[in-house]
């Protein structure tokens, strides 16, 4: 897919964040611009501290940055109260952990049920599990499956929702090879059959080969952004 | 200070909503042991130091009219100590501003002050000046309810003659601690009843009583055998119309006063309990979860090479900090709290002075039992730090393991949404910790239950007793035997509506190798002043012939329907004969036995007499009636039933309302301490999960539901077992107290359901709300970004 068509999800503009921690004052992202546009697949490279992971939870929503703008769509959510975010969340954005998250006390159905109980225009939590190849395992508690399978429960039931974004946060970082392939595959196909904007978050330098634009930040800043004109299918990729 | 005595504070500071719960909730616990067993001790010594330095006598008669040759026999009985006489007569009293008559008993002191049994303590004013007949001391509960100080003149009609007499003293008695009439009034009414005492030759001379006396007092030796005693002096006062000797086991004053005394002790022992079992499951709880929490740091303390023993002594050490504030401040508020407490059993048990002082027996018990609630409840949370062996420990905690429960197999779960599922199945998956706190929170429920229950009992009992069975607006109790038609002179005194006449003899009965003395009333058949009340509260008819006993002394003689007893006249003609048992019925006053009036005439070989009679009064001329009687010769006292129930009410509210008080205060803090603590922990334990739904898009009001939702459910569940536990120490209760002078009934109003109801639903809203406040402080990339 070409990128430079379609319009931009989000638009931010020399956005920083400063965290106090302490007695110092770390800058986590130092006037960063950046533009997502709809239905890319973009992943964002960067070592430890490099400030993808709060870039992202400022575009989803989580954070506020301390300077700049942010745009989603017309909208701008630099000025958006907790309120306004938690809607924002609740109708437009997907996040995918790390760390799965689930709800140990739910099944994978209700994990995904969960959501679609608050959000707009769900599909339905069967078809969700189902993308991600987990319908047979849908009543089960989170305990009884592998890591793998807990992770494509997260993206099933971040998509549940038909997001316009999904944001994952190092999705394949608790993973081995092989599962950790089966779960971009699930991203990859999420962004491809449903034409969900996505970002991926990773210190993982292959997984740059899926994307559609590459986006390499280092110390806060952005040093690097190109788009990838040799686009693998994540079983081509190999680290 | 070591870094492992710095983690401790530094924890303890941070986790210092918890310690404030248990704290306040040992505190509680404490400061009521102390409390109330100070109060004990000091009611028990005050009672010893009294009952030694006013002589108070070991076995009490009453007599016609003996001589004091018959004293001098007594005096000679092996055992006897010392011998005092009197005369002690009830009379009709007028008091000062006081409309109804009042009841005074005259009790005979030397003319000369020297040490006697049952002796008078002055509180005010003087003993009475020799040759001065007309100067007495009044007893001090009635000189203060009616206002009454020296040199103020009361009238009183002695032997049918009007006399004034003056008030020289104020004065206590130990055989008045607790100040009633007796027979039928077992609850002090001090307006209209009160101790009058007067010197002897003045008493002799109005009731025709010199050389005689118709008391008597003895004191024991150490190595008499009371029973023995009392045995030889019936022998020797039966021919002067004795009523039967008797020891203080049955004198009045003694029983309710050993009663409360006794019952104290019990209830120091038991409610503490309570709290400090409650402390325990706080502990419990907190330190559990604390243990959990910090089992990498437990690993990693055992990777450095602490030993079990030290990190178990670094837990037991936090447990012990936990708890040091809420007992000293315990015992700090349990001592000066108990001083008021022990105040207020003044209003009905009169000490000339109490004995309270710092007990360090008590203090160090109360400091043995909250180290020991301290161990108990932080052992399970022990034993887990200690053996956790450390590769294990470094490991996170295996993930929470949920299995389909009996939620699913029941299909229950397809009617709840996602939200309310992860909480059944959290409450499911930890019944024990659910149990637990829903035990706690239903103690909270039982306390506030058995707080109201003494009121809704005395209510239920007064409304009974004074309103059911007993139905006249006044009794009129004539000096002596009247005939019959004395009731027809009472009937045409202005105000009286309708008079029904009753003749009462004392008595007493027999079966077996059991007696209890009491006093038939032979009631009109035709009369409705006076119910029989069988237990479901269905009025009965009276038997013509046959004596009708309450369930209670037919109990204590263990007869039935239809067996026989043996009945031993107590006045006049002092004739013994045998009578069936008719009937049975239910009353929750006394010991009480009724017959038809005219086959207790006959039984008793005499006409148509009567000793008074219950009247139906026009409250309109009510007063005017009254001040008729109290100039009345014949009539020796009058009770008027609102007045006898307004003067119960108002003397037991006060005392009543400050127990509730405190109780529910402290059920409170239960309640709280308990709902707080889940709360809490349910934050620190579900703040992944209510952090993925805040990511997920869920509001600050929808997750709190997650984590109020089980305190909710917990509270909801805790509240019925509450009352059946409630229920259950109320029955206790009633059983401890079953007695021969009253009976608790065993009567919870759904007021007082619905005020536990309230105060503990009240008390966890409140605490929930404090806990949902700390949600708004919850980091939800912080929380997400790290391994469970």
């Amino acid at each position: 897919m070409s990128t430079v068509q379609t319009e931009p999800v989000f638009r931010a503009r020399s956005i920083s964040k400063v965290y106090r921690m302490g007695e110092v004052d770390v800058s986590a992202l130092r006037g960063v611009d950046l533009d997502l546009y709809a239905g890319e697949l973009a992943v964002f490279l960067g070592a430890s501290g490099s400030g993808k992971s709060t870039l992202l939870n400022i575009l989803g929503g989580l954070d506020v940055p301390s300077g700049g703008q942010v745009f989603y769509r017309e909208r701008e959510m630099t000025g958006a109260d907790e309120s306004e975010r938690t809607g924002f969340r609740r109708r437009s954005v997907g996040f995918v952990f790390q760390f799965y998250n689930l709800i140990p006390s739910l099944t994978a159905l209700e994990n995904v049920e969960l959501v679609t109980e608050i959000a707009e225009d769900p599909m339905p939590a069967e078809d969700a599990l189902s993308l991600v190849g987990l319908q047979p395992r849908m009543h089960h508690f989170p305990a009884q499956m592998s890591g793998g399978e807990q992770q494509r429960v997260a993206i099933a039931r971040a998509i549940a929702k038909r997001p316009e974004v999904l944001l994952c946060d190092e999705p394949t970082g608790a993973l081995d090879y092989t599962t950790g392939k089966r779960v971009l595959e699930v991203i990859e196909k999420v962004n491809s059959t449903l034409g969900t904007t996505t970002a991926v978050i990773t210190h993982n330098a292959a997984i740059a080969d899926m994307a559609d634009r590459v986006i390499r930040l280092r110390s806060g800043e952005i040093v690097e952004e190109y788009a990838n004109k040799a686009k693998k299918r994540p079983d081509e990729l190999s680290w | 200070m070591t870094i492992l005595n710095r983690k401790v504070f530094r924890e303890l500071a941070r986790m210092r909503g918890q310690v404030i719960a248990i704290t306040l909730v040992m505190a509680c616990g404490i400061m009521l042991y102390v409390s109330s067993r100070h109060t004990y001790i000091s009611l028990l010594k005050s009672q010893e130091s009294y009952y030694a330095t006013y002589r108070f006598a070991d076995v009490f008669a009453g007599v016609k009219r003996a001589p004091a040759s018959a004293a001098e026999e007594i005096a000679r009985i092996p055992g006897v100590s010392s011998v005092r006489t009197r005369i002690v007569m009830d009379v009709n009293l007028d008091v000062p501003g006081l409309d109804e008559p009042a009841t005074g008993r005259l009790v005979s002191m030397p003319e000369r002050r020297r040490p006697v049994l049952n002796d008078v303590a002055i509180q005010e004013g003087r003993y009475p000046a020799v040759g001065r007949p007309e100067e007495v001391i009044i007893s001090e509960a009635f000189a203060k309810a009616n206002g009454l100080a020296p040199d103020d003149r009361i009238g009183a009609v002695i032997n049918g003659r009007q006399k004034a007499l003056r008030v020289v003293g104020i004065g206590l008695s130990p055989e008045y601690v607790y100040e009633v009439q007796g027979t039928g009034s077992i609850f002090p009414d001090n307006l209209r009843f009160g101790v009058i005492w007067m010197a002897r030759d003045a008493l002799g001379a109005a009731f025709d009583m010199e050389g005689g006396f118709n008391d008597l007092s003895v004191a024991l030796s150490s190595d008499a055998r009371e029973l023995d005693v009392i045995d030889r002096m019936d022998l020797v006062l039966e021919p002067y119309g004795s009523t039967g000797a008797y020891g203080r086991g049955s004198q009045i004053s003694h029983r309710f006063l050993m009663d409360e005394i006794i019952g104290l002790s019990v209830s120091s022992n038991f409610t503490p309990a309570v709290f400090l079992g409650i402390a325990a499951l706080l502990l419990h709880i907190v330190f559990s979860r604390m243990v959990r929490a910090q089992r990498d740091q437990i690993a990693i303390m055992k990777a450095f090479g602490y030993n079990y023993l030290t990190i178990g002594w670094h837990y037991l050490k936090f447990a012990f900090l936990a708890i040091t504030g809420g007992t000293l401040l315990g015992i700090v508020g349990g001592f000066l709290l108990g001083r008021p407490l022990t105040a207020l059993y003044q209003d009905y048990y009169r000490f000339p002075d109490l004995v309270y002082e710092l007990n360090y027996e008590v203090i160090a018990l109360a400091a043995v039992i909250s180290v020991s609630a301290a161990f108990l409840g932080t052992l399970h949370a022990l034993r887990s730090a200690m053996s956790l062996p450390p590769a294990e420990a470094m490991r996170p905690d295996s993930p929470a393991h949920f299995r389909p429960l009996a939620m699913e197999r029941l299909g229950v779960h397809q009617m709840l949404t996602p939200v309310w599922r992860m909480i059944f199945r959290n409450m499911e998956r930890k019944p024990v910790k659910t149990l637990l706190s829903a035990f706690g929170i239903a103690m909270a429920v039982a306390i506030l239950v058995m707080g109201r229950f003494t009121f809704d009992s005395i209510e239920y009992l007064i409304d009974y007793q004074f309103r059911t069975v007993q139905r006249d607006d006044a009794a009129v109790v004539f000096a002596g035997p009247r005939p019959a038609r004395a009731r027809f002179e009472l009937s045409h005194l202005p105000g009286v509506v309708r008079s029904e006449p009753y003749r009462a003899v004392p008595v007493r009965l027999r079966a077996g190798h059991i007696a209890k003395q009491t006093a038939i009333n032979g009631l009109d058949p035709a009369g409705e002043l006076r119910q029989l009340i069988d237990r479901d509260g269905q009025a009965l008819t009276l038997p013509p012939e046959g004596v009708v006993l309450t369930r209670t002394l037919a109990d204590l003689l263990a007869v039935r329907e239809g067996d026989l007893v043996d009945v031993e006249v107590l006045e006049g003609s002092r004739m013994q004969g045998r009578l069936p048992v008719s009937l049975l019925v239910d009353e929750l006053i006394g010991i009480s036995a009724y017959m038809d009036n005219r086959a207790l005439n006959r039984f008793l070989g005499e006409g148509s007499t009567i000793s008074g009679a219950y009247l139906s009064v026009d409250p309109l001329r009510a007063d005017a009636l009254y001040r008729t009687l109290k100039e009345t010769p014949a009539v020796a006292g009058v009770a008027v039933r609102e007045a006898v129930i307004k003067g119960f009410e108002d003397s037991i509210a006060e005392s009543t309302s400050a127990t509730t008080f405190t109780l529910t205060v402290f059920a409170c803090i239960i309640a709280c301490g308990m709902v707080y603590n889940g709360a809490r922990i349910a934050l620190e334990e579900r703040n992944r999960e209510m952090a993925s739904l805040r990511v997920l898009g869920f509001t600050e009001r929808e997750i709190s539901v997650v984590l109020l939702g089980e305190q909710a459910i917990v509270t909801l569940m805790a509240i019925p077992i509450g009352f059946l536990i409630g229920w259950g120490l109320c029955y206790l209760a009633v059983n401890a107290t079953a007695q021969e002078l009253y009976r608790m009934p065993l009567v919870i109003t759904g007021k007082t359901y619905a005020f536990a109801f309230l105060v503990v639903s009240a008390a966890a809203v409140v605490s929930a709300y404090v806990v949902h406040r700390q949600l708004r402080h919850l980091d939800m990339i912080g929380v997400l970004k790290v391994q469970e």
